[in-house]
């Protein structure tokens, strides 16, 4: 009896928020329960397809994730979109391939890993790769921000953002100069074979390559801001940052740090990105960083897990939209997501954090 | 010391003393520069002109997050507590310059006696308390480096009278445990009440020095700070 009373008030509730609602919060209702039918229906019909199609969209969204995280981490501390991000993560990608080519400003120093050489080298190539452009790119967001940002500390906030976006041209030449315009093929290194038997399901050593990284920067990531000394003194200057500096933290220390985490994220990312896809740019910094703004807005800015939950959700609508619409209308798709949230949820799926943490005086 | 907000004037020669175990109180109404006065002692507004001396040594000039090092720490204006972080947290990030685990032990536990209600909301998230508790919090934190100064700015802001005369009751128990405090106050009559000694700000100059109770005999004092005419 109390269960029928108690699911009845349940569904009277329901019933009450559905009458209390806005109609654009009905038709987006509408809208999203339509397209998940349509996708459902094709994950009935092909589950192989789909469930592959699933697993390309998560690998995608962990490498725009990576990057997603380095736009938030900065935006929760100083307030800025820091749009030389992106490029930052191309340079990480160039890095990556100028490890693996053993060849630096004109200079060989070790013969190029092909792939040729084994499981061994191969590993321990990437895993360089890995290492050395983490740490470039970790170094470049520092430098981008004492050089670029921190002497514009007191300014308006439309100046800083357009000195981001002159970071990011400058960033984009330098790639330019540096490989040319044309795209920069990366070697082989991972397999492309499924893993798993048959072909129903494809599940490559590629992606699980990418989530095999993903998942520990992540959980370090996370472990990092909850738990050490450091991290703590982040998430305070984030708060407060008068307050912080009274508590004894060095503010701009703080903000360096941050910058070096994004930096090292996006460096990963870049790698993971140019052996995924086999190839890197000089403005592929601009279409995934994009991407991955879009990811960062679409969890909600400044918030941590609202970075990876869009950079995933951003990852698997992208590759739906490939598979089941288009692959020319991908593009348009996701900025049309990310229009539709700035409409309908400008806070962001799980709510942005500025408004709360980088508030005050 | 002479501070400027800008080119705005805000402090115009300001001198004034704290003794070792004394409590002070700067009253002045609203914008005559108290706070103004603290953030030059404190370093977030560094005086351009005068000198900041704390136990015989000069500080003007020490950056901000070095004050606490120094043995100078501030319950500011407005709290300024951390509002997504625990009452833990937050009294952790007051200690966090110390590596003496004992010793944050030891004053966690002095917090608590003085504000058992902190104790009480430990894992709450500090932005979800009421203005009182976060006083309690601001003031606790600020403990928890151990100071020799406490520098309180407006504690009674936005409180009932019940709960500023019970914080004020815990700063004079503070300051019989031996911190000494300079307390920035509107609220002339409470400050004067607990305060050894009192300054009178006007217009970023001192007009009025004189021992509280003098201040509060002062029929002009009365007039204009305690509500009296």
């Amino acid at each position: 009896m109390t269960t029928g009373g108690a699911a009845k008030s349940r569904s009277e509730a329901l019933l009450q928020s559905v009458r209390s609602s806005s109609w654009s919060t009905r038709l987006s209702a509408v809208v999203i329960v339509a397209v998940l039918a349509l996708l459902l229906s094709q994950a009935l019909q092909e589950p192989g397809q789909f469930a592959s199609q699933l697993v390309i969209g998560i690998t995608n969204g962990a490498i725009i994730a990576l990057i997603a995280l380095g736009y938030t981490l900065v935006y929760g501390i100083i307030e800025l979109i820091n749009f030389a991000h992106g490029d930052n993560f191309m340079i990480g990608s160039f890095v990556g391939i100028t490890v693996l080519s053993g060849t630096f400003v004109g200079l060989q120093f070790f013969a190029p890993i092909t792939g040729d050489g084994g499981t061994l080298i191969n590993i321990v190539g990437v895993l360089i790769a890995l290492v050395v452009a983490m740490a470039a790119c970790g170094l470049i967001g520092v430098g981008i921000e004492r050089v670029a940002y921190k002497p514009l500390r007191n300014s308006p906030r439309l100046a800083v953002l357009i000195t981001a976006i002159g970071m990011s041209f400058i960033l984009q030449n330098i790639g330019l100069i540096w490989k040319g315009p044309a795209q920069v093929p990366f070697p082989e290194l991972i397999s492309s074979a499924n893993i798993l038997p048959g072909e129903a399901v494809i599940f490559r050593w590629k992606d699980l390559f990418v989530i095999a990284v993903t998942v520990p920067l992540l959980v370090g990531l996370s472990y990092f801001i909850s738990n050490t000394r450091q991290g703590k003194a982040m998430r305070a200057v984030a708060q407060d940052k008068e307050a912080a500096s009274m508590m004894g933290i060095n503010v701009n220390r703080t903000i360096s740090i941050t910058f070096l985490l994004g930096g090292i994220l996006a460096g990963a990312s870049g790698v993971m990105y140019g052996l995924f896809n086999g190839i890197t740019v000089f403005n592929v910094g601009f279409t995934q960083g994009l991407y991955a703004f879009t990811a960062a807005v679409l969890g909600g800015i400044g918030n941590l897990s609202g970075a990876v939950v869009g950079g995933f959700l951003i990852g698997i609508i992208g590759s739906m939209a490939d598979q089941y619409i288009g692959v020319r209308w991908t593009s348009i798709v996701i900025f049309a997501v990310l229009i539709l949230v700035l409409v309908f949820r400008p806070r962001g799926l799980l709510g942005d954090r500025s408004a709360v943490q980088g508030g005050g005086e | 010391m002479h501070s400027y907000y800008g080119s705005i004037h805000a402090l115009r020669g300001v001198s004034l003393t704290v003794e070792e175990g004394e409590v002070v109180t700067l009253i002045g109404s609203n914008g005559a520069g108290k706070t103004t006065t603290l953030r030059s002692i404190n370093g977030v507004l560094p005086a351009r002109r005068g000198k900041v001396i704390f136990d015989g040594e000069e500080i003007q000039g020490v950056p901000a997050h070095d004050m606490i090092k120094k043995g100078i720490a501030q319950s500011p204006e407005g709290r300024k507590i951390f509002p997504r972080m625990t009452v833990r947290e937050n009294l952790e990030m007051g200690a966090y310059h110390r590596n003496d685990r004992d010793g944050i032990r030891r004053d966690m536990d002095r917090v608590f006696e003085l504000f058992p209600r902190l104790q009480e909301r430990i894992k709450q998230e500090a932005g979800t308390m009421s203005g009182g508790e976060q006083q309690m919090l601001a003031i606790g934190r600020a403990l928890m480096s151990s100071p020799k100064l406490l520098l309180l700015d407006e504690p009674s802001m936005g409180l009932a009278p019940v709960l500023v005369e019970r914080i004020f009751d815990i700063i004079k128990e503070i300051n019989q445990q031996g911190t000494t405090i300079l307390l920035v106050e509107q609220n002339a009559n409470v400050a004067l009440e607990i305060a050894t000694r009192g300054y009178v700000l006007e217009s970023g100059s001192i007009v009025n020095a004189a021992p509280a109770e003098k201040l509060r005999q002062d029929p002009k004092v009365r007039e204009a700070y305690l509500g009296e005419i």
